[in-house]
């Protein structure tokens, strides 16, 4: 219960620093010590950066902002776990009650060719940002909208398409899987938009686009061996990988081209 | 008084005024617009859908923002909905009403014809949202579903479960994505605004540290977008991320831009209490909750029997008691002084005795289990996660916080500043919420600004203003750079003893014990000599590890803490100016026998805008006159 647990902790971290992408990583041991179990995973790390910060040592880098699992900032392997022991969890919302006295607890940042360490625990997950401008995304200039309700979802539709656009954009995913793939984030976005009437337009060009994008950025392939979905915070299941592939056949087989110039 | 505030509002009947003035303005012809460019900062609601607007337009425009990715903007954390005058419920519902309610939230400290335009333009949005693919709430019909908020009697709340803030910004996100595969948007992350360039007395660039590289960077367009949020942060501990700063808009203020309306600051009632020393920053729970949980604490104080122990004749359900009407549907700034009023008569509960009790055991037993967790089941799944109890089983304990700023940079109708061409968007700007605001109007104001009134004022004022091109290597670019160069150099020099979230910790004490949920003319007179003194350690004692040419996350926060170092003491001159208690600002010297809120509409009826004059010296106030031609000026009565 919040506040009421006098507990601390004394922890070993090993921690891998790495000072820039020019640099070798190694793995550091640090001592967490005197961790109140009602403090956060990232608020452990703050306490350790302060005792870092008046040693004299340079602070462990780590990407955070909201710190109640919901913009995606933070996320690294903790014992070889993407965002920590606990399911549908994220960092930040992590706290240290999950952990025993003396544990040893191993921090290492995301492993991905497609997502360069930047310092310490920080990588550049940019890669995501231009998957999403290659058709992640509904084309309706402003002021061109409808009436909302001129155009009924049937609820199991919005709420399944809901339910894919909760992803967070943390490489939970890609991190966790052995090839590094990025399925389910982009078939999150995928599945998002095609489950929605106001997606269909758009549906054939925005899943071969996406996907092309997907594989020039460097991520793996797919063996749906499903550790994506086991390690997402926001629990996007598998079935959207199935549907952007069904989508992507589809699409593969459908294509047609606009006539260029054709009142364009 | 140096300049007169011109608030540029157009004349006429309230609900034409809007329509009139988009009629009246210049209009920029599109093969014009392509030579146009246009800064966005931020990009969150505000920021990401004014840059996607304007793209759509055919402007240039480059968006910048201190995050990895624009989609981890704080908006993104927004939980409850976004109001809209639709009226799809049947339930009296109007553009009027939903004014009404905001002028009337606000305390009477907000400018009407901008509410006004703000409830004209609540349905578009909904309508846009909808079209980009938001997946709001939906009824087994098919239709969009509504919940009620605080400060209303009708429903007119949209979301989507409690992650609307999340999926607004993700629609407003991708709308910019597009633009930026267009290339009509070219994105800087990883960017911090570090000052504002003014080149013959008009915004004409920026200047900001890359956060990789920590080189200095500058550049330049025809007009300037803030979007930068709030200044909750000053507290040390609130609802806002850890990056939430006053920093662009105070560096603007540095510049000319006026500062209003300060300490106008809201603490919303219901986010989980502090547990630790440790603490970082506090997470609210929407007010939506407060639809079916019920406000409590024993009637005895010390009672610390376990909530399910205690009987329901020896709970004291204060909202429900005081406000019969509006019961735990009270505003924010009302709310939260109630629970203070019963923490501080020695009946708050929990652990640490700060706090009171959102109990769902009668809303679980009239709609059953599931219907709750499909209302609230992300907000419950958050609450057990921090603090290892279920709410299913035993009440949420909570507590106010700092969560949002009404006040920020004065800007008139057209929403530019004092600065010439220099345009505040979203929290950043001071404008529709007076000195409360209501329950899921952010967000309806951040993208009102961004999609629906930005697009129409900057034109007008591309229109009206001749800029010349402008290159970064003008004098003004090179000065404004080695500025910044000198202060960073500054901060990594002093080597101190103190890391910087130590001073801003002592900061945000002071901040909340004095200038928080209830002042003093005494108290804040403390906490400007506190402030005064403590910046002036920050700059001999700081250290900040590392160095400034890469990737440095405590010099970012230095940067942010000498910012609000100054701000904070704006923030108190400001609450000690305003002899009145109105909204979340509550002087104890002026309130009524019951406690409320006592308005001086003789005296105050204004808003305030500081003209910063230096570091350490007391900013110059200019006051911009309310007029309520429409609302009648009354006392705000919920109960």
């Amino acid at each position: 219960m919040a506040g009421t647990s006098q507990k601390k902790l004394n922890l070993k971290l090993k921690v891998w620093r790495q000072k820039s992408n020019k640099d070798q990583g190694s793995f550091v041991e640090i001592n967490a010590e005197g961790v109140s179990e009602d403090a956060s995973f990232l608020e452990m790390l703050d306490q350790v950066n302060e005792s870092l910060i008046k040693k004299g040592d340079d602070p462990i880098a780590f990407d955070h902002d909201c710190r109640e699992g919901i913009c995606g900032s933070c996320g690294f392997m903790i014992n070889g776990n993407a965002h920590g022991p606990q399911k549908g969890t994220t960092v930040c919302q992590l706290h240290m009650r999950a952990f025993k006295d003396g544990d040893s607890i191993v921090l290492e940042p995301w492993r991905a060719t497609a997502f360069p360490v930047i310092k310490d625990l920080m990588v550049n997950r940019s890669a995501f940002d231009r998957i999403i401008s290659a058709g992640g995304f509904i084309s309706v200039d402003t002021g061109n909208a409808p009436d909302a309700n001129g155009l009924p979802v049937p609820k199991p539709d919005a709420d399944e398409a809901f339910a894919n656009a909760t992803c967070i954009g943390c490489g939970a995913c890609v991190a966790s899987c052995k090839n590094a793939s990025a399925m389910l984030f982009t078939s999150a976005k995928v599945s998002h938009l095609a489950l929605l009437p106001q997606g269909q337009v758009e549906k054939t060009e925005r899943v071969l686009r996406m996907v092309a994008q997907m594989d020039s950025e460097g991520f793996g392939s797919c063996t749906s061996t499903g550790a994506c979905s086991a390690a997402c915070p926001k629990e996007i299941k598998l079935t959207s990988i199935a549907r952007m592939n069904r989508e992507l056949l589809a699409a593969t087989l459908n294509k047609k081209e606009a006539v260029e110039g054709d009142g364009v | 008084m140096s300049q007169k505030l011109d608030s540029q509002v157009p004349s006429g009947d309230i609900s034409e005024k809007w329509t009139k003035h988009k009629f009246n303005m210049k209009l920029v012809n599109p093969a014009n617009k392509r030579k146009h460019t246009i800064i966005v900062v931020g990009t969150g609601l505000a920021g990401a859908s004014a840059a996607a607007s304007l793209g759509e337009l055919g402007y240039n425009v480059k968006a910048f923002c201190v995050h990895e990715s624009p989609r981890r903007a704080h908006s993104v954390a927004a939980q409850g909905g976004i109001n809209a005058a639709k009226n799809y419920k049947n339930d009296g519902d109007s553009v009027y009403r939903l004014f009404y309610d905001t002028v009337k939230g606000g305390d009477f400290r907000a400018r009407e014809a901008n509410v006004h335009r703000l409830a004209e333009i609540s349905t578009s949005i909904i309508d846009q949202c909808v079209a980009q693919g938001v997946p709001f709430a939906r009824e087994y019909g098919g239709l969009l579903s509504n919940r009620s908020f605080g400060g209303a009697q009708v429903s007119r709340t949209f979301y989507a479960r409690g992650q609307t803030g999340q999926q607004l910004l993700i629609g407003a996100y991708q709308a910019m994505m597009r633009q930026v595969d267009r290339k009509q948007v070219e994105l800087f992350t990883r960017r911090e605004m570090l000052d504002l360039v003014i080149v013959e007395g008009k915004a004409r660039g920026i200047v900001v540290r890359n956060l990789l590289s920590g080189a200095i960077e500058s550049y330049s367009a025809d007009s300037v977008i803030l979007a930068t949020g709030g200044y909750s942060n000053v507290f040390f501990l609130s609802t806002n991320a850890m990056a939430c700063a006053v920093t662009a808009a105070w560096r603007a203020h540095k510049k000319g831009a006026f500062f209003a309306n300060p300490c106008f600051t809201q603490i919303h009632p219901t986010c989980i209490p502090v547990a630790g020393e440790m603490q970082s920053k506090l997470t609210l729970m929407s007010e939506s909750l407060r639809n079916d949980g019920r406000v409590w604490v024993p009637k005895t104080a010390g009672d610390k029997r376990h909530p399910s122990q205690i009987p329901d004749n020896e709970r004291d359900y204060y909202l429900e008691r005081v406000y019969p009407s509006f019961g735990n549907l009270a505003p924010r700034d009302i709310a939260s002084r109630q629970a203070k009023f019963a923490v501080d008569s020695g009946r708050g509960v929990g652990p640490t005795g700060v706090a009171v009790y959102l109990d769902f055991r009668d809303a679980i037993n009239r709609l059953g289990k599931k219907a709750i967790s499909e209302r609230y089941g992300n907000l419950f799944q958050m609450y057990a996660k921090i603090t290892g109890e279920d709410p299913y089983e035993v009440p949420m304990r909570m507590f106010p916080a700092p969560h949002y700023t009404m006040g920020g940079l004065w800007v008139d109708y057209n929403l530019m500043s004092t600065v010439p061409g220099l345009f505040v968007a979203g929290e950043a700007n001071f404008s529709d919420h007076g000195a409360n605001r209501l329950g899921a109007s952010a967000l309806m104001q951040g993208l009102a600004d961004g999609y629906f009134v930005l697009p129409y004022t900057i034109g007008n004022y591309l229109a009206n203003t001749k800029t010349d091109k402008l290159e970064t290597s003008h004098d003004a670019f090179k000065g404004a750079e080695n500025a910044v160069k000198s202060e960073i150099s500054k901060l990594m020099n002093i080597k101190g003893n103190r890391s910087v979230d130590s001073f801003h910790k002592e900061l945000g004490r002071t901040m909340w014990e004095y200038c928080g949920m209830s002042r003093s003319a005494e108290g804040l007179k403390k906490a400007l000599g506190d402030i005064s003194k403590l910046r002036e350690e920050f700059w001999t004692n700081v250290r900040v590890p590392g160095d400034a040419s890469y990737v440095n996350p405590e010099l970012e926060k230095a940067c942010r803490v000498a910012d609000f170092l100054e701000q904070g003491e704006l923030m108190c001159q400001d609450a000690l100016e305003r002899n009145e208690s109105c909204g979340g600002h509550f002087r104890e010297e002026y309130q009524t026998p019951d406690n409320e809120a006592k308005r001086d509409d003789e005296n105050f009826c204004h808003v305030a805008a500081w003209e910063f004059q230096g570091v350490g010296k007391k900013a110059q106030l200019h006051k911009e006159e309310l007029k309520f031609e429409n609302v009648k000026l009354s006392t705000r009565s919920y109960k």
